[in-house]
């Protein structure tokens, strides 16, 4: 028992990922932790879509379960575990039933590498960039059986699209992504890195995020890599692989309850992967908006009270909501209940105040905080944008975001070396 | 310092799992499937690669032959008819040369593995340690290195190889461009 007490204390010391530090403990937890806080994530994701997409258009959305609807996604989970599983009587039932878990666990695994922090990660790879292109290339693999083994007409054409699609934008993605890492080799040994943590240390070490690095270099990067991960997680304006108005609900028309669910939660933990993956490599990861030139104690203690305010800013607008909530009686649990939210939001702030744990929640706020705003971009273009015909997607695909991405690699290695290649002109025409 | 991951059981497991998957590539009458199979074999390969402290080809592995080209695979297989296919004869009952091909292959690897040359053995004993933290920097040492690189001839070629090769599907599949 001691021993084991020892081994969980020893992590602490340390100052790695507990994958580095090769404790199995401290790695579970943080497995559990990740998947919890997803899992979170995804239901308020599901209640914010809905709520924001109601309101870009002047509706209310959800507002009968709970106050302001916030039981909702509880609700909906509880239907859909309730659901009878159908599977169809002509589909093949082995790739039919296999084909969810694919996604799912597609969609899961990157999270292994992604840095909330600078030990804040389950583990740091060599090849962490790399292996979360890899693995989430996976996820269409789930989405084409899905479609083939429904064996019927609509998920049979959503998935050919869908493949079609994923893999047209994969390209252009990994040409952005490369540009980043050209960046990343900026230094005195001239050595670039593929690991997540790296990158974004290498960020804070050229102190500037990559999408002000070499103007308008990095930005473009940033732009083609932003339009492509809509289209690679199957979003609006690029859901074509499930059209509503054209082929019912797409991939996964025939399936329900558990399983439709599954692909639900795999397409919004894919949003936050591809989210995280942007945040990492242009908008710094977990370092708070400037580190350079706003220093010094004042403004780190400023900066680290920033979690704790935002949830207290939360609790406040529970509160005015409270009440402003109708008096009738009819109401009355839901004002308690909602009360009760804004006294649990500010609680969250006040603990996320004490010095002792804002030290440790602080990289972790920021990063969360900028892959919220990717979030709340994914709906905006899901309420502004009308959808794209097929033709017009592979176009931009091919003929824009492709040569741009080429354009844009060739001039971000001649921009990064041009002190090098300069020499080298001087020296050849030197007689 | 961490536990090695290069243990037996993980490389039986493997092992054992691509040539269960290896197999049902070759039996199974149905396309997707056999396409299923050979996905699994291919991620038990690109796990290999990582017993072998090798993650960047195992990146590379997941990358291009799970997530690229098997989907591109798939993609053709669906637009087969899968009810004629399976009619169809299957197998045209080779077997005397393909057990003659397998038996010269494996007596091949058997050979390779056994010889050895100015007394050293091809396959040494003991576990390889070498940078598994700075493995993608190596390779591209390897390839790009002004002073070390010796494969850069051969790794532009390949790519030329198969830039010809897309050149040349093109041209095959449209007539006019």
């Amino acid at each position: 028992m001691h021993a084991f007490l020892q081994y969980i204390q020893s992590y602490l010391d340390s100052d790695k990922t507990p994958g580095g530090a090769g404790n199995i403990f401290w790695a579970t937890v943080y497995i559990l932790l990740v998947f919890a806080g997803l899992s979170v994530a995804v239901i308020a994701m599901n209640w914010l879509e809905r709520k924001i997409l109601a309101h870009m258009q002047v509706r209310l959305g959800p507002m009968r379960v709970g106050p302001h609807g916030l039981l909702q996604p509880i609700a909906d989970a509880i239907k859909l575990l309730l659901k009878e599983d159908i599977i169809p009587a002509e589909a093949d039932a082995v790739v039919f039933w296999v084909a969810p878990f694919i996604v799912v666990l597609a969609a899961f695994t990157v999270f292994v590498v992604v840095p909330f922090g600078p030990t804040h990660a389950i583990t740091d790879m060599n090849i962490g960039i790399l292996f979360m292109l890899g693995v989430s290339s996976l996820s269409v693999l789930g989405i084409v059986t899905a479609g083939w083994a429904s064996n019927s007409h609509y998920p049979l054409i959503g998935a050919l699209r869908s493949s079609a699609q994923m893999v047209s934008y994969e390209v252009a993605m990994g040409l952005a992504v490369v540009s980043v890492i050209l960046m990343t080799s900026l230094n005195e040994a001239s050595t670039g890195t593929l690991s997540m943590i790296g990158i974004v240390q290498a960020q804070q070490a050229q102190g500037e995020w990559f999408i002000f690095k070499f103007f308008p270099l990095g930005l473009v990067g940033f732009f083609i890599f932003a339009i492509a991960m809509v289209a690679e997680t199957n979003r609006a304006p690029f859901d074509l692989p499930e059209a509503e108005s054209e082929l019912t609900a797409g991939f996964h028309t025939e399936y329900s309850g558990f399983r439709w669910s599954l692909f639900f939660l795999a397409e919004y933990s894919a949003m936050i992967a591809v989210s995280s993956i942007a945040v990492t490599l242009w908008l710094g990861g977990w370092l708070r908006p400037f580190p350079n030139a706003l220093t010094g104690p004042t403004w780190d203690l400023v900066f680290s009270l920033f979690p704790g305010i935002t949830f207290l800013l939360l609790a406040v607008m529970c509160f005015y909501n409270t009440a402003r909530m109708p008096k009738h009686p009819l109401f009355r649990v839901q004002t308690i209940g909602l009360a009760g939210f804004g006294v649990v939001l500010g609680l969250i702030g006040l603990i996320l105040l004490i010095p002792a744990v804002r030290v440790r929640i602080t990289d972790i706020f920021w990063f969360a905080a900028k892959v919220a705003a990717f979030m709340y971009l994914y709906i905006w273009y899901r309420g502004t944008f009308p959808r794209y015909r097929f033709d017009q997607l592979m176009k931009v695909g091919w003929k824009v975001l492709l040569p741009t991405g080429l354009v844009l690699l060739i001039l971000t290695a001649i921009v990064g070396m041009r002190t090098e290649l300069w020499a080298e002109l001087q020296g050849a025409w030197r007689p | 310092m961490n536990p090695p991951v290069a243990t037996p059981f993980f490389f039986y497991l493997l092992a054992a799992t691509m040539i269960i998957g290896g197999v049902l590539v070759i039996t199974r009458k149905n396309a997707v499937h056999s396409a299923m199979a050979l996905i699994t074999t291919l991620l038990a390969q690109a796990g290999l690669y990582l017993m072998l402290y090798a993650p960047f080809v195992a990146g590379v592995q997941i990358i291009l032959y799970a997530g690229g080209i098997m989907v591109l695979f798939l993609f053709v297989i669906m637009l087969i008819s899968i009810e004629r296919a399976e009619k169809e004869r299957q197998f045209n009952k080779q077997w005397l040369v393909g057990v003659i091909a397998a038996a010269a292959l494996g007596g091949l690897f058997i050979a390779v593995y056994t010889t050895t040359t100015r007394g050293k053995v091809l396959f040494p004993e003991g576990r390889m340690t070498y940078g598994e933290t700075q493995n993608t920097q190596a390779i591209a040492a390897l390839l790009f290195d002004r002073g070390a690189g010796q494969y850069m001839f051969a790794f532009e070629i390949a790519s030329l190889l198969l830039l010809v090769a897309i050149i040349g599907a093109v041209v095959m599949a449209k007539k006019r461009i």
